[in-house]
């Protein structure tokens, strides 16, 4: 393999650690050397696991349900055995043909028809927030720890039915799970686990009256004269709170830490609002904060690479998002980009359930701001972290504010 | 122009229906339901810019727009 190296990192294309500060701080960078010299990597790490990068051996995983499963979806030494086709967050983690099923219980609730009836919610919660973080004299702020990790919170939690101040424990369950995975076994107390916290949640409300809320229409629902199974409506809603927050917490941090840097498109989306909906899908091309998984459902192979079954392949969205083979100056951020067949989503039978949600949660985040805080910059770039692990994007970020207008004014 | 749906490919990504929603329509589960049906999905010249708006960023090439 050829050596690939940016300046202070490992040899991208056989040491690379998707977990690690080095990736996090480097990840485009590291996809477009690894895209031009090993399109499909290799690492040791975490048991062994294969980093494609193409568009097209991305979408070809992605749209391959036969030969790659997700039982696992995010990578881990612990790799799951067994538990096809339902896996233990359904659908996600699910094969054909269970897949279709679970995934059909949840797509009505979450349509582009019925997201749009979020809409004046999530404004609301924007402008509390947004209230809350210019009390008078604020100049600096973090807005990926005040603003844009608080939003899917409340959303989603307003959604299921989950009490809005249980949010600081859904980030903590998260935070293990997704960023550093494996890290915390054998660490954490029982009582403060997200199994522990939805079995009791879940017990309360058999107790209770039904309620509308999608926890309320999953112990209500029956397949097939049946109800759903316990570890069913668990898994769904560990899925729902895990992969609901972390990702759009990232993309609406992405999006402001670009804005914070680029005046011109600060000033085009408050002279030309028309280019907001255009604007939406570049920073989602752009920062796609979400890499999925799969594990190799038989021995198989990857844009020529031979993968053995049971082997980990990554899926960096992110990186097909910029490869120059199926986007036009896929290396640059165009704010009104005309053709964007962007994959931030995902593609094939799992494209995220929570799209619509995520961009209505993405555009009235990054609208509600720009019409309070129409200017402003990075206070210091050096303190801005990125996540580590398969959601990217910014988890301090501090803004300066440069000036802010009235709304309604 | 005619405009073609191939609703196999069809993942539900719902960007056709955010940006042409005069062609397109989605079903309760989000899928994509084409609005032009007559005449072998014959576009009328000012759907046209729509319907290859929607063509050009569907990510599942599962929209075509050709002559």
């Amino acid at each position: 393999m050829t050596d690939v190296h940016t300046a202070t990192g490992p040899d991208w294309a056989t040491e690379f650690d998707h977990t690690s500060d080095a990736y996090a701080d480097a990840a485009p960078e590291v996809w477009d050397e690894l895209r031009a010299t090993c399109p499909v990597a290799h690492s040791d790490a975490h048991g062994g696991v294969w980093l494609p990068t193409r568009h097209a051996d991305i979408s070809a995983i992605a749209h391959d349900t036969e030969h790659f499963s997700s039982e696992g979806v995010i990578v881990n030494v612990f790799k799951p055995y067994g538990l096809a086709p339902m896996g233990y967050a359904p659908p996600i983690t699910s094969d054909p043909p269970f897949h279709a099923d679970a995934r059909r219980l949840l797509l009505p609730a979450f349509g582009p028809k019925a997201i749009a009836s979020l809409e004046d919610g999530a404004r609301a919660t924007c402008r509390e927030l947004l209230d809350e973080l210019l009390a008078p004299g604020t100049d600096v702020v973090d807005a990926a720890r005040e603003y844009a990790q608080h939003i899917p919170v409340r959303v989603i939690a307003a959604m299921l039915g989950l009490p809005k101040e249980d949010g600081d424990r859904f980030r903590l369950f998260i935070h293990r799970i997704i960023e550093k995975p494996g890290e915390y076994v054998g660490t954490i107390e029982p009582e403060d686990t997200l199994v522990h916290y939805l079995t009791q949640h879940l017990r309360r409300r058999r107790a209770e009256p039904p309620q509308d809320d999608l926890i309320g229409y999953l112990l209500a629902t029956e397949v097939d004269g049946e109800p759903l199974r316990d570890e069913h409506i668990f898994g769904t809603l560990a899925l729902l709170i895990i992969a609901g927050i972390d990702t759009t917490w990232s993309a609406i941090g992405a999006s402001l830490w670009h804005l914070a840097q680029h005046p011109a498109d600060r000033e085009r989306l408050v002279t030309d609002p028309d280019v907001l909906p255009f604007a939406i899908e570049e920073f989602l091309r752009f920062y796609a904060p979400v890499t999925m998984a799969r594990i190799a459902a038989t021995d198989t192979e990857v844009g020529g690479c031979p993968v053995a079954e049971r082997d980990w392949v990554l899926l960096p969205f992110p990186a097909a998002n910029r490869d120059p083979e199926a986007f036009e100056r896929a290396d640059e951020f165009v704010i009104d980009r005309q053709r964007n067949r962007h994959v931030a989503f995902g593609l094939g039978i799992h494209r995220c359930l929570g799209s619509n949600l995520a961009r209505l949660e993405l555009t009235v985040a990054v609208d509600e701001w720009m019409r309070r805080i129409p200017d402003f910059e990075l206070a210091d770039e050096a303190a801005v972290r990125w996540s580590t692990g398969q959601v990217r994007g910014p988890r301090e970020l501090p803004i300066r504010i440069l000036r802010t207008a009235e709304v309604g004014a | 122009m005619r405009i073609t749906l191939d609703s196999e490919k069809c993942q539900g990504h719902g960007r056709c229906y955010a940006l042409a929603p005069t062609i397109f329509d989605t079903d309760d589960e989000g899928y994509a339901v084409l609005l032009v049906t007559g005449d072998g999905g014959e576009l009328s010249p000012d759907q046209e810019a729509a319907a290859t708006l929607a063509a050009d960023n569907c990510p599942e090439y599962a929209i075509e727009v050709a002559p």
